[in-house]
C-alpha cells in the first residue's frame, strides 16, 4: 500500500497499480466477478431445483396443450394420404384402401380407441363409430370404399373426414381454439364454436369478473382494519394482528369446512336467523354451493392477503399529516380523501393485485362451496383432467390462465416489486 | 389514535360506529374459525348449536366424534382398549395414518425447501448478484401460478418420469410448493444484516464454513425457522397436487378432509379441524415469538 501510493505521488499520471503491479482497474474487475460468481453459485442449486421440478412440467403442459399425436400416432397410412392431398380433396379409393388398413393395425394394436377419442373431441359421436368399424376391420377385403360404407354408412360424411384430416396433424392450435369457444369448419376455416359449447369464455370472464368481486369486497373489508391496526398503539395493534394472521395461518380446509358449517340450509347463520325470527323456517336462505358460497369463503380466506400489505404502507405514514390537513380547515373526510388515501395507493395496488392473482386462480374453495354457478376456470381444468379426459384440452385452458397470471405477476413485479412480499 | 377533544357529534358518532364497524370485521375473520371447536364437541350427527349445548348442558357434549377419529379404519374397533387396541389404531386407523403421511411429507419437504432456499436467499442476498430481481421472480413463482396449473404440469412430468405415485414425487412437488416462504422470509432476515461480521470473523482467521455455522446462521436462524414453518404448514395444507400426482392410498389429512367433505361430511371433520387450529395457534405463537426475537438479535427496536 505504502509502494502503491509512493508510485502514484512519483509518476502522478501513471495508471494505479495493485501492490503486485496489475492494474488497479482489472483486479478490482477481477475481484468484482469472483464475488458475482460466488453469489450465483449459492443461488444455483435452488435455480436448478425449480427448473427440474416446476418449469420443466409447466413447459411439457404448454407442449401437451399444442401437441396431440393420437391420430397421427395410430393412423400413420391415413395421416400420409391426408399429407399428401389438398385441403378438400374427395376421399378416393386409395384414402379408404389406407382408413382399412389403418382401422386394422389400430384394432389389433388395441389403440383404436385413443384414435376414436382423439376425433371425439372435435365431433361429438365419432368414438362408437370408430371401435365399431375397428371390430369388423379384419374382414375388410377390396374395393375397401364398398366394403367400409356397408359397415357404415356414416364414413362417407365429408364433416368425419374434414375433422380426420385436421386431428392428422400432431401439432395444432385447435385446443388453444376449443379454450376460446372457436374450431375450424371443414375448409380450415375459424369460426366459433356451435352455441351449447360456448362455456370456456363465459367461465373466463366469471373468474375475473368473481376475482374482482373478491378484491373490491377484500378492500372495502380491509382498508378500515389496516388503518385502525396502523393506528393503534404497537401493543395493542399487535395483539389484534393475531386475529388477522390466525386465519392466516388455518388450513385452508379447515375454514372452508367451516363457512360449510356456517352458511349451509340447517347451519348456523340459518338457525340464528329462523331463531330470531328474521326469517322463516320454509324461507332459509340458500348462501352455500352457489356463487355466493364461493364469494363469501375466498373473501374471508383472501382477507389476510390484503390487510398485511396495506398495513405496512399505513404504519409508518405519520399521523400528523393529517392533522396538519384539520387544522388547515379541511374536514375529516377531505382530509382522508386528498392528504390520507393518496399515501396509501401503493398498499391498495399491492393487496388487490395480489389477492386478484390469488383468486383468480383458486380452485379448492370453489371445488367444495362454489356448486355449480360457482365454479371458476380451475375447476373445469381440474374436470378435463380427471373426468373428461381431453388432457391437451385442460393444458390449452390452463396454459391461458397461466398466461393472464403471467401477466399480472410481472405487473406486481413492477409496480410493487416482488422484494416487498412480506408474510406477518 | 384518541379521539380529539374538539370532535364534533357526527365525529364521535362515526369514531365509534367505525370502531364498531372494525369489531364486526375481525369477528368475520376469527369466528369461522373458533365456530368449529364447540361444534366438535356436539353430541349429535349435527352442524348447528343444540338446544342442550346451548344451555350448557353436559350431556349435549361428548368426544364421540373425536373416537371416531381413532377408529374410523381399525381392524377390531369394538376390542377392548388395551395395548394391542392402540396398537390397532397407530397401524390402521385411517386418521392416524394419514396424519403419519402428512408428516413424513411435510418433514421431508420442509427440510428440502429449507436447506435450498436458505443457501439461494444467502446469495439473493449479497449485492453482486447478477440477475437478482428475474431469478428472484422464478424462485418466487410457485407461489404465485395457480396450483392447478402446477398439479397439471407434474401430472405430465411425473406420469413421463415414473415418479407418480411416489412420495419422492410428492415431497418435491411440496418442497417446491414451500420454497418462495422460506426464501422471502430468511433475506427478510437478511436485510440489515451487518456484512461486516462475516468480514471480521474472517479476519480473525475463521473459514467460511466456520464464519457460516458461528456468526451468519445464529443471526438469521429465526427467519429460517420461521420460513421452515412456513414450508411446513404450506405440505401441510396441501391437496390438489396430492390428488394429481399420489397414489390410492397416500392418504394425507387435508386430502382424506377432501374426501370427508366431499362424499359424507361428519362432525368428525369438525374434530380435524380443531385439532389443526390448535396446531395453527401453536405455530403462529412460535413465529410470532421468533419474529420478536430476530428483531431484538438485529437491533431494531419493536
Amino acid at each position: 500500500m505504502a509502494d502503491a501510493t509512493a508510485q502514484i505521488a512519483a509518476t502522478g499520471t501513471e495508471r494505479l497499480t495493485t501492490a503486485d503491479g496489475r492494474p488497479l482497474k482489472t483486479a478490482l474487475a477481477r475481484a468484482q466477478a469472483r464475488a458475482r460468481r460466488r453469489a450465483f453459485l449459492l443461488v444455483l442449486p435452488l435455480l436448478l431445483f425449480i427448473v427440474v421440478t416446476f418449469i420443466v412440467p409447466i413447459g411439457q403442459m404448454l407442449h401437451r396443450s399444442i401437441h396431440n399425436d393420437g391420430f397421427a400416432a395410430n393412423m400413420p397410412q391415413l395421416t400420409q394420404w391426408f399429407a399428401e392431398t389438398e385441403p378438400g380433396t374427395e376421399p378416393d379409393e386409395t384414402a379408404y384402401a389406407a382408413l382399412a388398413a389403418d382401422l386394422k393395425a389400430a384394432a389389433e394394436a388395441k389403440t383404436i380407441g385413443v384414435v376414436g377419442t382423439r376425433v371425439n373431441y372435435e365431433m361429438a359421436g365419432t368414438r362408437s363409430l370408430f371401435t365399431s368399424t375397428g371390430r369388423k376391420a379384419r374382414k375388410f377385403e377390396p374395393p375397401y370404399r364398398a366394403a367400409i360404407l356397408e359397415a357404415d354408412e356414416k364414413w362417407a360424411n365429408p364433416d368425419l373426414w374434414g375433422t380426420m384430416r385436421q386431428v392428422s396433424r400432431a401439432y395444432s392450435p385447435n385446443f388453444f381454439l376449443a379454450a376460446v369457444d372457436l374450431a375450424r369448419d371443414n375448409e380450415g376455416n375459424i369460426v366459433r364454436a356451435p352455441a351449447e359449447r360456448r362455456v370456456y369464455v363465459m367461465l373466463f370472464e366469471r373468474t375475473f369478473v368473481i376475482a374482482g368481486l373478491i378484491t373490491f369486497l377484500c378492500l372495502l373489508l380491509g382498508y378500515p382494519v389496516a388503518h385502525l391496526l396502523a393506528t393503534l398503539p404497537l401493543r395493542t395493534s399487535n395483539l389484534l394482528m393475531i386475529l388477522v394472521l390466525l386465519p392466516f395461518w388455518t388450513s385452508l380446509l379447515v375454514r372452508t369446512t367451516s363457512w360449510i358449517v356456517l352458511l349451509q340450509g340447517q347451519g348456523v347463520v340459518n338457525n340464528t336467523l329462523v331463531a330470531t325470527g328474521l326469517i322463516s323456517d320454509s324461507s332459509r336462505i340458500q348462501m352455500i354451493y352457489n356463487q355466493a358460497g364461493t364469494i363469501i369463503a375466498m373473501t374471508h380466506i383472501l382477507l389476510p392477503f390484503m390487510i398485511l400489505p396495506l398495513y405496512s404502507v399505513m404504519r409508518p405514514i405519520p399521523p400528523s399529516y393529517v392533522r396538519a390537513a384539520r387544522s388547515l380547515g379541511a374536514s375529516s373526510w377531505t382530509a382522508f380523501r386528498r392528504v390520507y388515501l393518496p399515501q396509501t395507493l401503493p398498499g391498495i395496488g399491492a393487496g388487490a393485485l395480489l389477492v386478484f392473482i390469488l383468486g383468480v386462480g383458486y380452485y379448492i374453495t370453489p371445488a367444495l362451496v362454489g356448486g355449480a354457478s360457482g365454479q371458476l376456470i380451475s375447476n373445469l381444468i381440474a374436470f378435463h383432467m380427471q373426468d373428461s379426459l381431453n388432457w391437451s384440452l385442460a393444458a390449452a385452458l390452463a396454459a391461458v390462465l397461466l398466461g393472464a397470471v403471467l401477466i399480472l405477476y410481472w405487473l406486481y413485479d413492477r409496480l410493487v416489486g416482488i422484494d416487498n412480499l412480506k408474510l406477518g | 389514535m384518541a379521539l380529539p377533544v374538539y370532535a364534533s357529534p357526527l365525529e364521535r358518532l362515526w369514531y365509534y360506529s367505525y370502531r364498531v364497524l372494525c369489531g364486526l370485521i375481525f369477528l368475520f375473520l376469527i369466528a369461522p374459525i373458533l365456530i368449529v371447536i364447540p361444534l366438535s364437541f356436539n353430541v349429535e350427527p349435527y352442524f348447528t348449536f343444540t338446544e342442550k349445548m346451548l344451555s350448557l348442558d353436559p350431556d349435549g357434549y361428548s368426544l364421540r366424534w373425536y373416537d371416531t377419529l381413532l377408529t374410523f379404519g381399525m381392524a377390531t374397533p369394538e376390542a377392548p382398549r388395551d395395548s394391542s387396541w392402540w396398537l390397532d389404531v397407530w397401524n390402521n386407523a385411517a386418521w392416524v395414518r394419514a396424519a403419519k403421511n402428512s408428516v413424513i411429507i411435510g418433514v421431508s419437504s420442509t427440510v428440502v425447501a429449507t436447506v435450498l432456499g436458505t443457501v439461494a436467499a444467502l446469495g439473493l442476498s449479497r449485492p453482486e448478484m447478477p440477475y437478482r430481481r428475474a431469478i428472484m421472480a422464478i424462485l418466487i413463482s410457485p407461489m404465485i401460478v395457480p396450483i392447478i396449473i402446477t398439479a397439471t404440469g407434474l401430472f405430465f412430468f411425473y406420469s413421463a418420469t415414473g415418479l407418480a405415485g411416489s412420495y419422492v414425487g410428492v415431497v418435491l412437488a411440496h418442497a417446491t410448493l414451500g420454497i418462495p416462504f422460506v426464501i422471502i422470509t430468511v433475506t427478510a432476515t437478511l436485510v440489515g444484516f451487518d456484512r461486516s461480521l462475516p468480514r471480521a470473523a474472517a479476519s480473525l482467521g475463521a473459514s467460511p464454513t466456520t464464519t457460516f455455522f458461528k456468526v451468519t446462521m445464529p443471526l438469521i436462524l429465526p427467519g429460517v425457522i420461521s420460513g421452515a414453518l412456513f414450508a411446513f404448514v404450506t405440505s401441510f395444507d396441501e391437496v390438489v397436487v396430492v390428488l394429481f400426482v399420489a397414489a390410492h392410498d397416500q392418504q394425507t389429512i387435508p386430502r382424506q378432509m377432501w374426501n370427508g367433505i366431499r362424499e359424507q361430511i361428519s362432525p368428525a371433520i369438525l374434530s380435524v379441524a380443531t385439532i389443526l387450529v390448535i396446531v395453527s395457534v401453536l405455530l403462529l405463537a412460535t413465529v410470532e415469538l421468533l419474529r420478536r426475537r430476530s428483531e431484538r438479535l438485529r437491533g431494531i427496536s419493536g
